[in-house]
């Protein structure tokens, strides 16, 4: 009567079953593969292939001047394009030893951190669909859409910004984004704190989530773990705090750890950092009052393209931007690593220079690279379906997990 | 900057290596040493009680075509008690790309040094896994060589007379 096989508990599955996990697979959020050994839902071992959109960024890298550097960088990590721009800008005026304004530091400040808002609220949005909870994802992406509409005012695009240039601003925040941050500082922290009750202490995912996946400090430090995976392990490890860039230094703000290394520690740690990032734009606004206002990049004029108009009615300007697009202008023979902290965790760049118009190498230190090569092996014995949510925490981004 | 100096640094390693100092380029400070001492030197500096440089940043490597030694393996540690960085170079021999691997030390050194593999062919001795990370399985060339060509030079449709030049 039955023309397939009917298993029950006493039947003996010596053999295990393989599931690819990937490459397109919608809870994987991006595109890469884990080959899986299931013993029923839980998982013997599992292979990691990665690379399927690998763009060949730092051989690009290596054929383009400084200023068209920054479009590679958005398409790193795409949920928070403009600290991966900001971090490349600064890479560069570390090694041309430009000072930027404080004002410049302040927007950039703004602006790094309405991204790791951003892409927080990506991560932890998407944490809670994976663990069937779809209603805190929706409140919280209108936000998201503010954020990009601010983006839009300062650099004209939403998701792969190249905001900014090197030294500064290609233009000044006109007073439509300065509102549209306002009305984002006073709508968002209500949904936030309205999130957090949904999620926080609401049984269902707090028995998904807790317990689930725990990591060591010391395995996280072993597989050079960073951002916000080392921070729910309890290792208080902020690049912001600790190599202060673009003048963090001014700034109040506190660095959340967790405890367990868990998932759910991850989703806390994550949740406070965008309290936090509240918190350092109010400051920042606030900083900005005191600062002239008409000031959005530092005084390079070799290294910072001046506006088109100027360029067809003023000659220093059609000099410089001569000099700019033909890579006229020396630059030291050096080499240098500046890391922020992105949305992941610590994004470096290490460039060396020969003094010509490319980059003679450029590397990209991925955090989402890093982080992800420790999920193979701590998935491990896990159910499929904490393995799910685990890749959810992890916030592995296929962008900046290939280059 | 970090609670212990540069200065401390290498004196602390020039005790018990001999290495060359490159340069201190932005205040990180950059040794160099040579393959049969690098992963003795990681692991002393890593171990140290007051050094601690147990955070691995990265590893890659840069390519200098037509030198005596043109592949350059570069590792980035961290201190994070003392917040201090070192930038650690090994130059290897043209045609004897072999150097020992630091997951020994690291398990996250893993996934960087097949990617320094898959980039610049460097082999990783004692790696566990050394395959292709981000490229295809079947690629023969290692694409960050400088003698790699950006573009494909047999690709016919990019071809200058297509464009009426």
């Amino acid at each position: 009567m039955q023309n397939h096989p009917v298993y029950t508990d006493n039947d003996p599955q010596t053999v295990p079953s393989t599931l690819n996990l990937g490459p397109t697979h919608p809870a994987t959020h991006g595109v890469f593969q884990n080959v899986l050994q299931l013993d029923g839902e839980r998982i013997i071992s599992g292979v990691s292939t990665i690379g399927y959109i690998h763009r060949a960024f730092e051989k690009i890298a290596e054929h383009r001047p400084f200023y068209q550097i920054t479009p590679l960088t958005d398409r790193l990590n795409y949920c928070s394009s403009p600290i991966n721009n900001m971090g490349w800008h600064m890479t560069v005026e570390k090694l041309l030893g430009i000072e930027t304004p404080k004002r410049v530091d302040y927007l950039r400040v703004i602006i790094m951190e309405l991204a790791r808002i951003s892409d927080h609220i990506i991560c932890n949005g998407v944490l809670g669909v994976d663990t069937g909870a779809f209603t805190g994802f929706l409140y919280m992406m209108e936000h998201r859409e503010a954020i990009y509409e601010i983006y839009e005012e300062v650099c004209g695009s939403r998701l792969t910004t190249n905001i900014g240039r090197i030294g500064g601003f290609e233009r000044n925040f006109n007073t439509i984004a300065f509102n549209k941050l306002r009305k984002f500082l006073k709508d968002f922290p209500p949904t936030l704190k309205e999130f957090e009750n949904l999620f926080n202490r609401n049984r269902i995912f707090v028995d998904r989530t807790k317990g689930v996946a725990c990591v060591t400090p010391e395995d996280a430090l072993n597989y050079s773990w960073s951002g916000p995976l080392l921070r729910a392990t309890g290792v208080d490890y902020d690049v912001r705090a600790m190599n202060p860039y673009s003048s963090y230094e001014d700034f109040d703000f506190e660095v959340p750890v967790g405890q367990d290394g868990d998932v759910y520690a991850r989703f806390l740690v994550r949740n406070e950092e965008m309290w936090q990032s509240l918190r350092l734009i109010e400051q920042a606004l606030v900083k900005l009052e005191k600062e002239p206002t008409d000031i959005f990049h530092a005084d390079v004029p070799e290294f910072y393209l001046p506006p088109k108009e100027e360029v067809y009615n003023n000659m220093e300007a059609l000099i410089y931007h001569f000099k700019i697009v033909m890579g006229e202008i020396d630059t030291p023979v050096t080499e240098v690593y500046h890391s922020v902290e992105g949305a992941n965790g610590e994004l470096g760049f290490y460039l060396v220079n020969d003094g010509g118009r490319a980059p003679y190498r450029l590397h990209f230190r991925r955090p989402s690279f890093v982080n992800y090569q420790m999920y193979a092996p701590m998935s491990r014995g896990m159910l499929l379906s904490d393995a799910i949510i685990n890749m959810s925490s992890l916030n592995v981004i296929a962008g900046e997990l290939d280059a | 900057m970090g609670r212990i100096t540069n200065e401390e640094l290498l004196n602390k390693i020039n005790e018990k290596f001999s290495v060359t100092v490159v340069g201190e380029p932005y205040g990180l400070l950059t040794i160099e040493t040579d393959r049969e001492h690098i992963i003795s030197l990681l692991d002393f500096v890593k171990n140290d009680a007051v050094l601690q440089l147990i955070y691995l940043t990265d590893i890659t490597a840069v390519h200098y075509p037509e030198t005596e030694k043109p592949i350059a393996v570069i590792y980035h540690l961290h201190s994070l008690v003392n917040n201090v960085r070192l930038r650690v170079k090994v130059f290897l021999p043209a045609g004897d790309d072999h150097i020992p691997t630091a997951t020994t030390l690291w398990n996250g050194a893993n996934w960087m040094e097949r990617e320094t593999y898959d980039f610049f062919g460097v082999i990783f001795d004692g790696h566990p896994d050394l395959r292709r990370i981000l490229n295809v399985d079947d690629m023969t060339a290692f694409p960050m060589r400088k003698e790699f060509p950006l573009e494909d030079p047999n690709r016919v449709d990019k071809k200058d007379y297509f464009f009426g030049r």
